[in-house]
């Protein structure tokens, strides 16, 4: 039922993604270049919508729904936050996609980023190799 | 087509994917992330003997579920990208790209940059491939992309992912100025 109801959010998902223009490599370019105020609309608004719900969540202690508090995951900074940044940046600008409208571009019927997809994956595989040999 | 009917503005869109980070939270205890599954699939196909794969890749199954969904409904929305970027992106843009040399704007995404045929081209697999990398060993690397850290790490006030999403866009704007002109005369 839970597995249901993840893969209907991950639909939905899909579908928010690709009609929000959020898949769009144009847009994305147009991100960069400041041209328009469309994808920082978008990324504003959503922090502004989690920030204000989590602030909910802690407030009032809102359990999940396996009666576990809720406990927000620490992200650490370490030089690979830096590093790392950059060149997701980087290949994000080239593919026009970051992580999520990847997998949405590759059952968008764009053959081309199926193979985007592959390659991100084969990305995260040479990390994992060489994890040990790169500052962190 | 009337866009209009075809596209979501920024302020239905950007709140609906912030909804996701408490209900994420609420339905798994878990944050809002997509990149980690490209870990999760190099860890059940091809079960690699670094550290890094070593884990209990099942605790995670929720989020390649998630992915998987996402697939989906970007297939069932296909015919959102068949919309020209003329008049729905900025003229600004468009026409700097013209002068780089992108010819397709008759879509959401050039296809003369992203068809199989661009593949056999160098400029082709530069972008495809190249940047499809960098996606995934970047994101590793920062353990975390614009939703773990710009819209989860920023939404619960985390320091690291304010700076990771400032490199995200400081790579990006290089990326836009610097190698795109130089790739796509290639």
């Amino acid at each position: 039922m839970l597995n249901f109801l993840v893969l209907c959010l991950g639909i939905l998902f899909g579908v928010i993604l690709s009609n929000g223009e959020v898949i769009s490599w144009f847009r994305i370019q147009e991100m960069f270049r400041f041209d328009a105020f469309h994808m920082y609309g978008v990324i504003g608004s959503a922090i502004v919508v989690g920030a204000l719900s989590m602030l909910v969540i802690r407030k009032f202690h809102v359990r999940s729904q396996t009666g576990d508090p809720i406990v927000i995951e620490e992200k650490n900074l370490e030089k690979g936050t830096v590093f790392g940044g950059l060149l997701f940046g980087i290949g994000w600008a080239l593919t026009g996609a970051c992580p999520g409208p990847l997998y949405a571009l590759a059952g968008n019927g764009y053959p081309a980023f199926a193979v985007a997809l592959v390659s991100a994956i084969g990305g995260a595989y040479v990390y994992g190799v060489v994890r040990n040999k790169l500052p962190h | 087509m009337d866009t209009h009917t075809v596209f979501w503005p920024w302020y239905i869109t950007g709140p609906l994917i912030g909804l996701y980070v408490p209900v994420l939270y609420f339905l798994v205890n878990r944050h809002f992330g997509i990149s980690s599954t490209f870990r999760d699939i190099c860890t059940v196909t091809v079960r690699p003997k670094a550290q890094y794969f070593q884990y209990n890749w099942k605790d995670h199954r929720w989020r390649m579920i998630f992915v998987a969904g996402i697939v989906i409904g970007g297939f069932l929305s296909r015919s959102a990208l068949s919309v020209a970027a003329k008049g729905v992106i900025s003229d600004h843009t468009l026409s700097a790209l013209a002068s780089l040399g992108v010819r397709d704007f008759e879509s959401l995404v050039p296809a003369d940059l992203f068809s199989w045929g661009s593949l056999l081209t160098l400029r082709g697999v530069l972008l495809v491939v190249g940047g499809g990398f960098l996606v995934g060993f970047g994101t590793r690397y920062a353990e975390g992309c614009t939703s773990g850290h710009s819209i989860h790490g920023i939404a619960t006030f985390q320091r690291a992912s304010l700076i990771a999403t400032l490199c995200f866009f400081l790579g990006g704007v290089f990326s836009t100025y610097v190698l795109l002109p130089l790739i796509l005369k290639s």
